[in-house]
C-alpha cells in the first residue's frame, strides 16, 4: 500500500482539503466541526477523493467496503462500486430490518450502538470500514468489533479526514489507518 | 429521456429485482419491507442499478443530484460522480452543520422534517432527487419543495423502487419519476 509520503505530494489533496470548511459551535459550543458537505458540491475534488481511494484499493482482494451511517454511506459506496466489492451499510439501532449483530460504542456523553446485518459478510472476507472523519476512534473500533465478529478480516481503515490530536488511530485495534486530509 | 419500454426490456431489471429482500412486520406488524441491502452485497447489480440512471441522466445538463438521507446517500452519490454533477445531502433535522431550510412534511402518524445547506445549489441549477423507494410520496415532495424554493430546477426524481399502490407518484407536483422496480 501507498506511503504517507505518496500521499502527500499528490496534487488533488489540496483541492480536497481547501473544499472542506469548518463550523464553529457545531453541534455545541466550543467544537469545530469538519464539514465534508462542501467537497461533495465540487465534483473534481469529490471525484478525486474517490480516487484517491480507489487507487489504493484497487487489486488488493477487498471483497466488502464496510461504510458508517451516515457520511460513511457517501463515500463507502463509490469506492466499492469502483474495486468490486460489495457495499454494508453499519447503521444506528433499528435502522436495518433484518437480523443484526450489534456493538456498543462508548460517547463522550453515554453510549450508542453500531448494527451490522447477519450475513453481510462471510468469514474469511477481507474489508475496508469508511467514514467521512475519524475523532476518537470509537465508530471505526466498534465497526472493526461487527467485522471481526463475522469472521472477516479488516485490512484498514479509511476517512476522508482525522483528527490527531484525539489519538483515534490508537484506538483502532492494532488496524491501519489511511486518512486524505489531517486537520486540528 | 428513456421509455418506460426500453426500460422493461433491459436484461438487467431481473438480477436488480431478485437482488431486493422483503422483510415481513418491519418496522412495524403488517408492514413488509422492501430491503435493497442485499442488492448492495451483489457488486455486479449495484453496479448495473447505479449504470441504468447514469445512461438516462448522462449528458442531459444536470448539475446537481440530491440523495435524500439515509438510503439515497447510498445510490446517489454515484450517480452524480458519474455525471459530473454535485451531491447535496437532504438531512433530518439539526445534522447539517450550517445554515439550512427546512421542508415539514406529514407521516402516516405526525410529521417530519427535510433540511438542506443554504447555497448547496444555486436559482436555475438542475437537479435530481434521488431515494431508494418511492411510497407515498411525502419525503420526495419535500425533497421537491427544498431545491425549488432554492431556484433550482427539478428535472426528474429517481428510485430504484415504487410502491405503486401508494400513489407517491401523483405527489410529487407534477415532477416525473423514473424506477426500475415496481413492488407490490
Amino acid at each position: 500500500m501507498s506511503a504517507w509520503k505518496d500521499r502527500e505530494n499528490d496534487p488533488r489533496i489540496d483541492g480536497i482539503a481547501s473544499s472542506m470548511r469548518v463550523i464553529s459551535d457545531f453541534p455545541k459550543p466550543g467544537f469545530k466541526f469538519k464539514d465534508i458537505t462542501t467537497l461533495l458540491l465540487n465534483p473534481e475534488a469529490f471525484k478525486n477523493t474517490v480516487d484517491l481511494f480507489v487507487e489504493r484499493y484497487t487489486g488488493k482482494e477487498i471483497s466488502v467496503v464496510a461504510g458508517v451511517e451516515a457520511r460513511g454511506f457517501i463515500f463507502g459506496p463509490p469506492i466499492a462500486l469502483a474495486i468490486g466489492a460489495k457495499f454494508v451499510p453499519l447503521r444506528k439501532p433499528k435502522k436495518l430490518p433484518g437480523a443484526v449483530i450489534s456493538e456498543k460504542y462508548v460517547l463522550e456523553y453515554g453510549s450508542d450502538c453500531l448494527e451490522m446485518h447477519i450475513g453481510a459478510v462471510e468469514a474469511g472476507e477481507r474489508a475496508l470500514v469508511v467514514d467521512d472523519l475519524i475523532a476518537t476512534g470509537g465508530t471505526l473500533c466498534a465497526a472493526i468489533k461487527l467485522l471481526e465478529h463475522a469472521g472477516a478480516q479488516v485490512v484498514e481503515c479509511a476517512c476522508v479526514i482525522e483528527v490527531p490530536h484525539l489519538k483515534g488511530r490508537e484506538k483502532l485495534n492494532g488496524k491501519p489507518l489511511y486518512v486524505l486530509v489531517e486537520t486540528e | 429521456m428513456s421509455a418506460w419500454k426500453d426500460k422493461e426490456n433491459d436484461p438487467r431489471l431481473e438480477g436488480i429485482a431478485s437482488a431486493i429482500r422483503v422483510v415481513p412486520n418491519f418496522p412495524k406488524p403488517g408492514i413488509m419491507f422492501k430491503d435493497i441491502t442485499t442488492l448492495l452485497l451483489d457488486p455486479i447489480a449495484f453496479k448495473n442499478t447505479v449504470d441504468l440512471f447514469v445512461e438516462r441522466y448522462t449528458g442531459k445538463g444536470i448539475n446537481a443530484v440530491a440523495g435524500v438521507e439515509a438510503r439515497g446517500f447510498i445510490f446517489g452519490p454515484p450517480i452524480a460522480l458519474a455525471i459530473g454533477a454535485k451531491f447535496i445531502p437532504l438531512r433530518k433535522p439539526r445534522k447539517l452543520p450550517g445554515e439550512v431550510i427546512s421542508e415539514k412534511y406529514t407521516l402516516e402518524y405526525g410529521s417530519d422534517c427535510l433540511e438542506m445547506h443554504v447555497g448547496a445549489v444555486q436559482p436555475g441549477e438542475l437537479a435530481l432527487v434521488v431515494d431508494d423507494l418511492v411510497a407515498t410520496g411525502g419525503t420526495l415532495c419535500a425533497a421537491i419543495n427544498l431545491l425549488e424554493r432554492a431556484g433550482a430546477v427539478v428535472v426528474e426524481c429517481a428510485c430504484v423502487i415504487e410502491l405503486p399502490e401508494l400513489k407517491g407518484r401523483q405527489k410529487l407536483n407534477g415532477k416525473p419519476l423514473y424506477v426500475l422496480v415496481e413492488s407490490h
